[in-house]
């Protein structure tokens, strides 16, 4: 048993690729050690390093290995052919069970060797997003330079170089030296073991466990925050990030000046976010505090004063650049600048903003009309519609795209719209991801709703399918938009109608996959929250109900009958049903039409007859008035009768006219069943 | 450096001057054509190319016309300084080099914050790409580090390190001011908008207002026939230098705001065609000089 150590210490490692590079260290070190049992793997990364430790056995033991060759009789050129390969004579062979069998003994490997080989094959082939050629002729990459490999077993060096066919990579091979901070411990020192590594990098300022650097960041900066009575605005990604940049963090505060302080809080913090790594931060009343924190990569000769000052210098240079922008944009009024959408290209096969603008405007009026809005409501809609994308000509927008909606929505308030118009311009972009927030406002849910309409009509109509990994214009995030906002409004509309409008006269292409994409979308979000998928399809049952509240209630009611014993066994016949019906239509169906009285011989088939005679209209009923838990349990109520019927009655009866009245009540019964779904498509 | 006045922004050139010297740079003039950026300059995109080492550094003057404010800006121009190192191959020490140039200006990492944060470095209209960083102090960037993987659309077979100073920036930061106009240019009451201010308020309007953009259009018709006339000859650098006023003439268009969305994407095509060709030039004479 071993201590086996690497650590690969590079110039700086992009901050977003340092865990996946730690994390893949960790898995091929395992998966090319295989043979040495490794465990209690631990990996590290921080801004110029990765590194992995683990336990290996001392050796992979010797071992006896069989090789099958060729079956007995073979032709002689396989049976030279396989003792070639091996490096062994026909009489070294053995026949087992009608085959020749080498059987070797392999000697012992000695974790060393089995390192020395297994590591530079992995970091010639270690699986970097992007990587670089450094130096004056190496074919090696890596990240950025690669600076210093250590690789020790239990604190001796495994000896190895880089180097392979006539390529130095850059004179690389390993050693027992790693390096402190750059600018506090400059120069090597020497690896003894992982702890005393990880001890000797604090005392030369690199804390190299990630979780101890977040840790210093969000508790330094909630106690800089907390000093001033404020807090921070949580930020995790933004965390990671910083945390990749620093060796040895150490968070400090700045002050923004307050002639800035009346920006719109997202412009300030979009800039200090995106532009600087900046957290911003809150008064207690919610509204953005005259303060910024950021973290310093260490602890300053002067506690941070010339590096604050100088933090706060860039953060005025970066607000007076929005000022700028926020100034001069409000000089022209949103309306005025829907025209010079007319030189923004959307899409070279589907026109301009402008053009898109009256689509998703018109499209928005439609939308609230379906929704019920009132007349100044569905105004409101186009109107928003209409102003929705003129914002991308906006000085502030063009710096932050990320802004788009948030302006639009600040600037139509400034011009007077309607507080709804200008809502809805802010909010239309509404959720911008999985985890974001839906719009819930009715003017912006129309032009939301509008506008990813737009976006999916106008795509599948020139064919622009997403592929299995492609989905260049977000047309999955635009279903889901869909999807979710109606869920979460519960909004009763027919999407295949709202479809055709928003095909807007277009036809062909792929259109009419729409909504099984739509289908689509749903199945994988339900199945995401943890409901059957199965259970969606058998409602769908092959095409989709545009209006997907009906729909879900549906399936939730199918999903609630069938964990019931009564919804288990109605099933269960169903399926049997189904199967007879299969079986038996192959040899002489389809048997459909109604069965005849006068042929029934048993008490169990008039009782079934009977059953769905009354069961069909109450279904029917039910599911007319949306009391989708009433249909189920009119159809489950079945299942007594079905029971009986299938333990009594043999449905191939010998009389032919008998099996078929049979197959006949069988074949209502299955079209009963699918008054509620496909039961076919249900597992289990 | 003594508790005296902070470097005046010509002391800070001649600084760097001397740094890159004593490093066995050749230190170079600016390139006598408009360039967007040092890059662009023959003395780094070209020699880039190919299997020779190369040292040198130099002061680029940059134009960015569409960044023109009309002088009210105190941050932004359509003509300011790069200082430009290029340094091949690529020495072990690269980062190292860039920062004793910082102590050499006056900047003190133990009281700055000196970061290198990730940059995927490219510029599309002449095909190259590298990684690097943007050198951060105390949150601004004062340099862009690359190490250059492709030039002209050609794999670099001896890759470089390219570092590029933005010396207003630098200088603004060294000297503690927040307009770049209030620069003090030569440490006796010289100021930089005594020098450049009016240039800036005129080439403003001419780069937004004034230029004749039919005859932009024209020269920019005749520059791209001469280039590829000249790259086809095997004459590599004049053939690169009416590329580059292409590429000139082109972001003049653009400030103009004749170029639509769509066209531009096009435009920048044919610039980028013909930094290939000159680049292609450059390496066939290269491989000559080099097996001749």
């Amino acid at each position: 048993m071993a201590e086996l150590f690497i650590e690969l210490f590079s110039e700086e490692i992009p901050s977003g690729m340092q865990a996946r590079a730690a994390d893949d260290l960790g898995s091929l070190l395992t998966k090319a050690l295989d043979g040495l049992n490794p465990r209690d793997l631990r990996t590290f990364f921080g801004a110029r390093r990765i590194a992995a430790v683990l336990t290996v056995d001392a050796e992979i033991p010797a071992r006896s290995v069989s090789e099958r060759g060729p079956r007995e009789g073979a032709p002689e050129k396989a049976l030279e052919g396989f003792t070639r390969k091996h490096g062994v004579t026909p009489t070294d062979l053995t026949l087992e069970n009608g085959f020749w069998v080498l059987n070797k003994s392999l000697d012992p490997v000695s974790a060393e060797s089995r390192v020395s080989e297994a590591v530079p094959d992995l970091l010639w082939k270690f699986p970097w997003p992007k990587s670089m050629r450094w130096g004056a002729g190496s074919n090696f990459t890596w990240v950025r330079p690669l600076r210093r490999i250590a690789c020790l077993l239990d604190g001796h060096v495994v000896p190895f170089a880089l180097a392979r066919d006539g390529d130095d990579a850059h004179g690389l091979k390993a050693s027992n030296l790693s390096e402190g901070h750059r600018f506090l411990a400059p120069g090597a020192f020497e690896i003894l073991s992982a702890s005393q590594w990880q001890d000797e990098l604090e005392t030369r300022s690199v804390i190299v466990d990630m979780d101890s650097r977040r840790d210093m960041v969000r508790t330094g900066v909630a106690r800089l925050a907390d000093q001033h009575g404020i807090t921070v605005v949580q930020d995790d990604g933004l965390v990671d990030e910083v945390c990749g940049l620093v060796e040895y963090p150490v968070p400090l505060l700045g002050k923004i000046d307050a002639a800035f302080m009346d920006l719109p809080a997202e412009v300030m913090q979009v800039s200090m976010r995106i532009n600087q790594r900046y957290f911003a931060l809150r008064n207690p009343d919610g509204k953005a505090a005259p303060y910024f924190a950021f973290v310093g990569n260490l602890p300053f000769k002067d506690g941070g004063k010339l590096t604050t000052a100088g933090n706060e210098r860039v953060l005025r240079a970066r607000f007076a650049d929005a000022r700028h922008f926020w100034d001069l944009d409000r000089k022209t009024k949103l309306a005025d600048r829907v025209p010079a959408l007319a030189a923004v290209t959307f899409h070279a096969r589907l026109g301009t903003q402008a053009e898109r603008a009256e689509r998703i405007s018109k499209l928005a009026g439609t939308v609230a009309q379906a929704m019920g809005l009132d007349g100044a409501q569905i105004a409101q809609a186009e109107r928003a519609g209409l102003l929705a994308k003129a914002d991308l000509t906006t000085g502030m927008v063009g710096e932050f795209p990320e802004l788009q909606g948030v302006m639009g929505g600040y600037y139509a308030a400034h011009d007077g719209e309607d507080e709804a118009v200008s809502r809805a311009v802010a909010e239309h972009y509404l959720p911008r991801g999985q985890s974001d927030e839906t719009a819930k406002a009715p003017v912006s849910v129309a032009v939301a709703l509008a506008d990813r309409l737009d976006l999916l009509a106008g795509f599948f109509a020139i064919g622009e399918l997403p592929s299995g990994s492609g989905d260049p214009y977000a047309l999955r995030r635009a279903a889901l938009g869909i999807i979710r906002t109606i869920r979460d409004n519960g909004l009763r509309l027919d999407l295949t109608e709202l479809f055709a409008q928003a095909a807007n006269g277009r036809t062909g292409g792929e259109l009419a996959k729409l909504p099984d994409f739509i289908a689509e979308r749903l199945r994988v979000q339900l199945r995401s929250e943890g409901e059957r998928h199965d259970v969606l399809a058998a409602t769908l049952a092959g095409s989709l109900d545009g209006d997907l509240v009906r729909l879900l209630a549906r399936t939730s009611a199918l999903s609630e009958m069938i964990q019931t014993e009564d919804g288990r066994n109605l099933l269960a016949a169903a399926k049997r049903a189904a199967n007879i019906l299969r079986i038996e239509d192959k040899k002489d169906g389809p048997h459909t039409g109604a069965p005849d009285p006068s042929l029934y011989t048993q008490d169990e088939e008039r009782a079934l007859a009977t059953g769905l005679d009354q069961a069909v209209p109450a279904i029917e009923t039910a599911l007319k008035e949306e009391r989708f838990t009433d249909a189920m349990q009119a159809i489950a109520a079945l299942r007594p009768t079905l029971d009986r019927f299938f333990e009594a009655v043999t449905v191939n009866a010998p009389e032919p006219e008998v099996r078929a009245n049979r197959l006949k009540l069988l074949s209502r019964f299955r079209e009963t069943t699918s008054l509620i779904a496909d039961f076919g498509q249900i597992e289990g | 450096m003594s508790a005296t006045r902070p470097l005046c922004f010509q002391d800070l050139i001649l600084r760097l001057h001397q740094f890159w010297s004593e490093k066995g740079c050749a230190i170079l003039q600016p390139y006598d054509t408009e360039l967007g950026a040092g890059t662009l300059s023959p003395h780094t995109t070209l020699r880039a190319l190919g299997p020779k080492p190369w040292a040198a550094a130099y002061v680029q003057p940059c134009r960015r016309p569409s960044d023109g404010r009309y002088g009210e800006n105190p941050n932004r121009l359509q003509h300011y300084y790069q200082y430009q190192v290029l340094l091949k191959p690529t020495p072990e020490d690269s980062q190292q080099l860039l920062l004793d140039s910082y102590r050499a200006i006056g900047i003190d990492p133990e009281l700055h914050d000196i970061r290198f944060v990730e940059d995927d470095w490219e510029n599309p209209t002449i095909g190259a790409w590298g990684l690097g960083w943007e050198v951060w102090c105390d949150g601004m960037e004062v340099s862009q580090f690359t190490y250059f993987q492709q030039v002209g659309g050609i794999p670099t077979v001896m890759p470089s390190t390219e570092l590029t100073y933005g010396l207003e920036r630098l200088a603004m930061y060294v000297q503690g001011v927040e307009n770049v106009y209030d620069l003090d240019f030569n440490g006796h009451g010289l100021s930089y908008g005594d020098v450049f201010l009016r240039a800036e308020q005129d080439y403003s309007r001419h780069n937004f207002e004034l230029a004749d953009t039919q005859m932009l259009l024209t020269h920019f018709n005749d520059a791209e026939r001469e280039s590829l006339r000249l790259a086809e000859a095997g004459v590599a650098q004049p053939a690169y230098d009416q590329c580059l006023k292409a590429s000139h003439l082109f972001n003049l268009l653009d400030a103009r705001g004749v170029i639509s969305v769509s066209e531009r994407a096009s435009y920048i095509g044919r610039v980028r065609a013909l930094a290939k060709a000159a680049c292609d030039a450059w390496l066939a004479g290269e491989e000559e000089t080099s097996h001749g």
